[in-house]
C-alpha cells in the first residue's frame, strides 16, 4: 500500500499532542491503512455487534528488538491477541490498536509496522476497529510499545475449561517448540549468533475453529504457551486441576538448530517463548482424529501427542527423559539466564 | 551437533546402565566435581536408574555457588558507582548481603549479560567516558577468555576496562574435600570442561597420594553412565586410576594455547571458596605487571567483608556432606524465587538442579 510523505522522518513529540501533526499522522497512516466502516466514523469509540457470548482478551508487546528474523512487533501484537481470544474457544472478529512510541522512531519503520498489522489482521480475518496514538519523550520507552484487545464470538460447539479435564485426556501440541524465543534471542545485544531460526509468530484461530467445528466439547481446553514456554504453562494446568501432567521428551517437536542453540546458550527449551505455538488437551476418544486433522493444516503440519493427564504426582509436570529417565518440570522462575560454562 | 544424538541415545545409555547393575557388589560414593554433570545426572534422571548401591555425591564445580559473597558486594558497589559492570547470566540473580545485580540493575545499575568477556572490550571501546568491569568468576574453563581479554585491553590501549576475579581450580578444591574428616568419597568423576583446557596431567598426584579413581567425564547422559561404568570398575576391581571418559575433548596435555595466555594473566594464590572458606593455592590472582586491569585494586573495594546467611548449609552441599533436600531450609523458606544461598540460584547448584527436576519431590 502507498503511504504518502508525511513530511517527516521521525515521530516526535507534537505527533502525540492531539494537534495537527497528531492528525497528519493519523489520517495519512492509519485511517488509510486500517479503513472500514467501523474506524471511518473517526469516532472516540466504535459500535459493533456480535452474537452470543463475546471472549475478550487483551495483550501489550514491548519486545525488543522490534524487528526480527520472521517478523516485526506489528504482526506479533496481532498475532497474540488473536491468539488469546481462540484459546477462549472463539472467532476473533475485532481488535483494538494503542500505540505508545518513543519519540525519534523513524517513520519509515513505524510504517512497516503498521503494514504488517494490516497484513496480519487481514489474514486473521479481524478488523482494526478503534486506536490510540500516543508519543513519550525520548528515554522514557523502547521506540515502540503496542497494546491490542480482541473481541471474539465464542463458537457455538465450544465448552473450554480447565475443570472439564479428566485423567486420561491427552496432551497435543500444534509444532515445534522455541522458535519464537530464539529467533529474538539470536538478535538481542550481545548475543547474537548466526542462525536462520525464524519466529513461528502467526495465527492460529483458523485451525482452533476447524478443531471446535469437528470435536466440539471433546476439547477440554487450548492454551497457547508464549512466555515461560509449554514446561509453565502445562504446569499452571497441572496446579489449576490438582492432577498431574506426564510427558514424554522424545516425541516434542524441537527442530535440530533449535536444540543447538538452546544447548549452547544453556536455555531449556520448555521454557522458551513460542507465538504460533498451542497446546489442545482433548478426550482420549478422539485424540487421533483431532492429530490428524491438525496435521491436515498448515497451522499444525508437526503436531503431536505429547503426554497426558494423570491423577498420580498431582500439581506436577512429569517428564521421562530421552534416555528413559525420569525429571520433573516446573514453573520458571524468573528469565532464564545464561550459563557460566 | 551429533552428541544431541548419539551421547543421548536411550538404547546405547540402557547397555551402559545394565552393566553397572551387573558389575555392582558393594556400596560406593562417587563425587562428581562439575555442577553442569550434576545437573545433566538430575535432568535426565539418571540418579533413579542407577543402582542403589552406587550414590552420587554433588561437588563443588559450580562457579556461581563458590564466589564470595564479598565479591558479588563489590561487584553491587562498583554498579552503584556508575560502572559498567559486565557478568555471566547466571551471577545476577545470585544474593548478595543486601541484594542481588539483577535488583541493583533495577535500581539504575548499568549491568550487561554476556557470554564472552571479549564483547566487555568492545563496550568500553564504546563508551570510553566509562570505566567498564567484567565479572570474572569461574574455574579454569572461563579462565582462558577471561585473560584474553586482558591482553586485548592491554594491545588496544584501553584503560577503561578491568576485571574483578575470582578464578578458582578444581584439584585443590578435590584434595580439601578429600582432607576433611568426614568425607566419604570413593571415587571422582572429574570435570571434563576444566580438564578440556588444563589436560589431565595435574590428577596423577592426587590418584597415587589418595588411592582414588578419577574418571574425566563429559556431559551427555552416555558420558555419565560410561564415566560412572568406569569409576565402579575400577572400585568392584580394587584399582584406582586416571582415565579418561571424555577423550573426544580431553587431551592429556590440555589446550596449550589456552594455558599459555592464563599464565601471562594470573598466577596460582590462596581463594575463599563460598561456604567451604579460604583454601591455600586454590585460585588465579592477577600478576603484579597486570594489576591495573584488577578492579579491587584500582577501585579500591577490597576491603568489603561481609557473612554469610547462618541458615544457609552451602559449605557442606558443595563439599558432598549432605544432599540438598536433607536441608531443613530446602524448598520452604529456600527457594529458587527466594534463595538463601547460591547454590538454589545457579543453574550448576545442586540445590537449584534438585529444586527444578528432581522426581524425589513429587509426592
Amino acid at each position: 500500500m502507498d503511504i504518502e510523505n508525511i513530511g517527516f522522518e521521525t515521530i516526535n513529540l507534537g505527533h502525540g499532542s492531539g494537534g495537527e501533526l497528531t492528525r497528519n499522522l493519523l489520517d495519512k497512516i492509519i485511517f488509510k491503512t486500517f479503513s472500514n466502516p467501523y474506524l471511518d466514523q473517526k469516532h472516540d469509540g466504535s459500535i459493533v455487534k456480535i452474537e452470543g457470548e463475546v471472549a475478550i482478551s487483551t495483550d501489550s508487546f514491548v519486545i525488543t528488538p522490534i524487528f526480527f528474523k520472521g517478523g516485526n512487533i506489528g504482526e506479533l501484537a496481532v498475532h497474540g491477541t488473536v491468539n488469546d481470544v481462540a484459546m477462549c474457544g472463539a472467532i476473533p472478529k475485532y481488535l483494538s490498536l494503542a500505540f505508545i512510541i518513543e519519540e525519534g522512531l523513524k517513520v519509515s519503520e513505524f510504517i512497516e509496522i503498521v503494514q504488517s498489522i494490516k497484513k496480519a489482521a487481514d489474514e486473521s480475518g479481524v478488523l482494526i476497529i478503534t486506536g490510540d496514538t500516543k508519543v513519550v519523550e525520548r528515554g522514557k520507552g523502547d521506540k515502540i510499545f503496542i497494546n491490542t484487545t480482541g473481541f471474539g464470538q465464542v463458537h457455538p460447539k465450544a465448552n473450554i475449561s480447565v475443570h472439564n479435564i479428566k485423567e486420561g485426556d491427552k496432551i497435543i501440541v500444534n509444532g515445534f517448540i522455541a522458535q519464537h524465543g530464539m529467533a529474538i534471542m539470536s538478535e538481542r545485544e550481545g548475543l547474537e549468533f548466526e542462525s536462520t531460526i525464524e519466529s513461528d509468530s502467526t495465527n492460529l484461530n483458523f485451525l482452533v475453529n476447524d478443531l471446535l467445528d469437528v470435536f466440539g466439547d471433546k476439547i477440554k481446553l487450548f492454551r497457547d504457551p508464549t512466555r515461560g514456554g509449554i514446561g509453565t504453562v502445562l504446569h499452571e494446568i497441572a496446579n489449576d486441576i490438582n492432577k498431574g501432567v506426564f510427558l514424554k521428551e522424545a516425541i516434542i517437536p524441537l527442530e535440530k538448530q533449535v536444540a543447538a542453540a538452546c544447548e549452547m546458550l544453556g536455555l531449556d527449551p520448555m521454557y522458551v517463548a513460542n507465538e504460533g505455538v498451542f497446546l489442545v488437551v482433548v478426550d482420549p476418544s478422539v485424540e487421533n482424529e483431532v492429530l490428524n486433522v491438525m496435521r491436515n493444516h498448515k497451522k499444525g503440519k508437526n503436531a503431536a501427542i505429547i503426554g497426558e493427564i494423570t491423577n498420580e504426582h498431582p500439581n506436577k509436570v512429569v517428564m521421562e527423559s530421552l534416555i528413559g529417565g525420569k525429571r520433573i518440570v516446573s514453573p520458571l522462575v524468573g528469565e532464564q539466564l545464561p550459563r557460566i560454562c | 551437533m551429533k552428541y544431541l544424538s548419539e551421547y543421548r541415545n536411550l538404547e546405547e545409555t540402557k547397555k551402559v546402565l545394565d552393566e553397572i547393575h551387573k558389575i555392582t557388589t558393594r556400596e560406593w560414593n562417587i563425587m562428581e566435581i562439575c555442577g553442569g554433570q550434576t545437573h545433566s545426572l538430575v535432568k535426565n534422571g539418571i540418579l533413579e536408574l542407577l543402582p542403589e548401591k552406587v550414590r552420587m555425591i554433588h561437588g563443588p564445580g559450580c562457579p556461581v555457588c563458590v564466589t564470595p559473597l564479598n565479591l558479588i558486594d563489590k561487584a553491587i558497589e562498583l554498579l552503584e558507582q556508575g560502572v559498567i559492570v559486565c557478568s555471566f547470566g547466571d551471577m545476577i540473580r545470585v544474593p548478595g548481603s543486601k541484594k542481588s545485580l539483577l535488583e541493583t540493575k533495577a535500581l539504575g545499575g548499568d549491568l550487561r549479560i554476556l557470554y564472552s568477556p571479549i564483547e566487555a572490550i568492545s563496550i568500553a571501546k564504546k563508551n570510553p567516558d566509562k570505566e567498564v568491569v567484567f565479572f570474572a568468576v569461574g574455574f579454569e574453563t572461563t579462565a582462558p577468555a577471561n585473560a584474553l581479554s586482558v591482553l586485548h585491553a592491554e594491545k588496544e590501549g584501553i584503560t577503561n576496562y578491568s576485571i574483578l576475579a575470582s578464578h578458582v581450580l578444581v584439584p585443590p578444591a578435590m584434595e580439601a574435600i578429600l582432607d576433611d574428616k568426614f568425607c566419604t568419597i570413593n571415587a571422582f568423576l572429574g570435570a571434563g570442561h576444566v580438564c578440556a583446557i588444563m589436560g589431565t596431567k595435574e590428577y596423577y598426584p592426587l590418584v597415587s597420594k589418595y588411592k582414588i579413581p578419577i574418571v574425566v567425564t563429559g556431559f551427555e547422559p552416555l558420558d555419565l553412565v560410561q564415566g560412572i561404568y568406569i569409576a565402579v570398575k575400577q572400585l568392584e576391581e580394587g584399582k584406582y586410576e586416571l582415565a579418561n571418559q571424555y577423550s573426544r575433548i580431553v587431551k592429556e596435555e590440555g589446550n596449550i594455547a589456552a594455558i599459555d595466555v592464563i599464565n601471562k594473566i594470573f598466577e596460582i594464590g590462596n581463594r575463599e571458596w563460598r561456604g567451604i572458606g579460604e583454601i591455600p593455592n586454590s585460585g588465579y590472582v592477577i600478576k603484579e605487571a597486570y594489576r591495573k586491569y584488577d578492579a579491587e585494586e584500582k577501585f579500591n573495594i577490597s576491603t568489603i567483608k561481609v557473612p554469610e546467611n547462618p541458615n544457609c548449609i552451602a559449605g557442606e552441599i558443595l563439599r558432598g556432606i549432605k544432599k540438598p533436600n536433607q536441608c531443613d531450609q530446602f524448598g520452604k523458606t529456600c527457594k529458587p524465587s527466594n534463595p538463601l544461598g547460591a547454590p538454589m540460584v545457579s543453574s550448576e547448584g545442586a540445590c537449584a538442579a534438585y529444586y527444578h527436576f528432581s522426581t524425589n519431590l513429587i509426592d
